[in-house]
């Protein structure tokens, strides 16, 4: 991967808003560089500063303090360049939607300073890369929303962008929509080499399709890594289970002698976090078998995402993510 | 399902979104273009979907045959004559006030914001938004005289030409203030009904509409006199009869304009604080 010089660089970017005479700081000094070419994941669960950073990068409000230059351009001093520069896919729908599909993608490129020749051949060329083609003259209420979905993509990529910004692309999407969104994603990072600048609260969507993962939470870069090195870092969950508290708690002394490793042992079983730890469960089932606390159950379990936010923040992403969805329900 | 598995053959065929186009070769369009478009794109579904201008008219109309015919005849002629005006005036009123419901619409389903993220200028969003408002105004008022021209109401064609004019003066400060309140009432789709419900019946009977004015206790004149659309259905009412009084016409003319003004500096401020 050649990575010249960055597109995105932020200083301290902070971002404060006020509400019910409180003072809630969604972004705290976010100081991030993203390189031609990248496609990169803000992780992290609802209310974390995701969205308010894609926002401060996207022109849509302003930092309160710290600086971003996105395409080269400052967000404040200079934002319709960086508005020329970019494609942003929010998380809302692009179309109107008492429009018609065709014509908003006409009207974006409009907006860009195609000529109307050049937006109508555009517009047919993104409906037909994206399968909506023959949607495209119904009001655009009426389509799926898979089909919205793909449509607010086309219209982000009128101008043929170099840097595309995506708002949790793919919440609400069913399964099947939401694997050909992120392959549409991804294929638009390798083969036009645009980069890709995305936020979800979805694990499986950062660890399956970004080269990089920023973690944030509460409005801070807690990680940045790409995901399989944030995992390796982490090491395996082997799970052990014994025959008695008595010989879990000898197999749970033995554990702790494996350098690296972190224990936990409750009742008659016993939790070890190790580096490689796959490569380690047989040598240390063997010894636990010839010290006479023979293991009845094992289970080697690689790490996930959502571990690695365990391990950062004492929290799970999913736990987080629902005790949002929850509070969002009950105000 | 079948659509999805032939979106991602397709998409395997035809692999890449091509580029055809750098972002460096666009030239920026300037204020009146970015003004253009946004107006166009704001008439396409006015255009794909004509019926849609009757949606504002259903109040007029029904004040037009239900409450018209209750007037009593007066001597200067039919009490058509008189009334007609003032319901193209309702339907102007109504049609431009309804106008920021759609675009509270679009702040709801996201293509507002899609819009601000864009090079589009921000003052272009709005005024490109108030200028199409004389549109369907013009539509509407075309729907009203062809309804009630068998009904024995004579017009003057110079006359509604020039009341048009003010009318549309008046649409694009009514669409710029309804705009104005949807964009302070973001997505709270209830905020904007409510304002928009509360100022409308007030301004048309202060604006004797419904029923002269002559006659009403002093306090009434006085809140009339501060309405402008009170001077806009004036002018109307003697401009489709054919009599120009300057001095009237003009005052119609100033109430547009101060409609027209307001709309626009309040719209314009709503609009660059957008997010």
């Amino acid at each position: 991967m050649t990575h010249t010089h960055p597109v995105i660089r932020t200083a301290g970017l902070t971002r404060t808003f006020t509400r019910h005479k409180q003072t809630v700081e969604a972004v705290r000094g976010l100081d991030v560089e993203v390189h031609e070419g990248e496609l990169v994941a803000f992780l992290g669960p609802n209310g974390a500063g995701k969205s308010t950073t894609l926002r401060m990068l996207t022109t849509l409000i302003e930092p309160t303090s710290g600086t971003a230059e996105v395409a080269g351009y400052d967000v404040v001093r200079h934002r319709r360049d960086v508005r020329r520069s970019i494609g942003y896919v929010g998380q809302g729908n692009a179309a109107g939607h008492m429009q018609r599909g065709r014509d908003e993608v006409v009207s974006q490129g409009r907006a860009h300073g195609l000529s109307r020749a050049a937006a109508h051949a555009r517009a047919d060329e993104l409906l037909e890369a994206f399968d909506l083609a023959e949607h495209s003259r119904r009001p655009v209420s009426t389509l799926s929303g898979g089909q919205r979905r793909r449509l607010d993509v086309a219209i982000g990529l009128v101008h043929s962008p170099r840097l595309l910004f995506l708002d949790e692309p793919s919440t609400g999407l069913d399964p099947q929509n939401r694997v050909n969104l992120q392959e549409q994603v991804q294929r638009l990072n390798r083969e036009l080499g645009t980069t890709i600048v995305l936020t979800t609260h979805y694990l499986e969507e950062a660890d399956a399709i970004a080269d990089r993962v920023l973690v944030i939470d509460h409005g801070r870069l807690i990680a940045d890594d790409s995901a399989s090195r944030l995992k390796s870092a982490l090491g395996d969950l082997v799970s052990l289970g014994f025959a008695s508290p008595d010989a879990a708690a000898a197999a749970a002394a033995r554990a702790r002698r494996i350098p690296g490793a972190t224990v936990k042992a409750s009742g008659t079983d016993v939790a070890v976090r190790v580096a490689h730890g796959r490569d380690l469960a047989p040598s240390l089932v063997t010894a636990l078998a010839e010290a006479g606390t023979p293991a009845v159950r094992i289970e080697v379990v690689g790490p996930t995402l959502d571990d690695v936010f365990l391990d950062l923040t004492g929290r799970s992403l999913r736990e987080s993510n629902e005790i949002t969805a929850t509070e969002g329900a009950a105000a | 399902m079948s659509t999805i598995t032939r979106t991602h053959e397709d998409v395997t065929v035809e692999p890449t979104p091509a580029r055809r186009t750098t972002p460096t070769e666009l030239a920026a369009p300037g204020f009146l273009s970015d003004t253009w478009n946004v107006m166009v794109r704001e008439l396409k579904p006015v255009f794909r979907e004509p019926a849609s201008v009757l949606f504002a008219m259903v109040q007029p109309l029904v004040f037009l045959g239900l409450f018209a015919p209750l007037l009593p005849e007066v001597e200067t002629g039919s009490a058509l004559q008189w009334f007609v005006p003032g319901i193209i005036a309702m339907t102007a009123l109504m049609g431009a006030s309804f106008t920021g419901a759609n675009l509270t619409q679009e702040i709801v389903t996201g293509s507002h914001e899609r819009l601000l993220v864009s090079p589009l200028n921000r003052s272009s969003l709005l005024v490109g938004r108030a200028l199409k408002e004389v549109v369907p105004m013009l539509m509407q008022a075309a729907i009203v005289v062809a309804v009630v021209t068998p009904f024995s109401f004579d017009l003057n064609l110079v006359g509604v030409v020039v009341c048009l004019a003010m009318l549309s003066l008046f649409s694009i400060g009514v669409g710029s203030l309804s705009f104005a309140l949807a964009l302070v009432s973001k997505d709270q789709e209830w905020l904007f009904w409510t304002v928009q419900q509360t100022l409308v019946f007030p301004l048309l009977l202060l604006a004797g509409v419904l029923l002269p004015l002559e006659g009403a206790p002093g306090w009434l004149q006085t809140a009339a006199d501060l309405n402008p659309l009170k001077y806009v259905v004036e002018a109307a009412r003697h401009l489709f009869a054919g009599s120009f009084p300057a001095d009237t016409i003009a005052a119609g003319f100033a109430g547009a304009a101060v409609v027209a003004v307001l709309g626009l500096v309040v719209g314009l401020r709503a609009m660059r604080h957008s997010s």
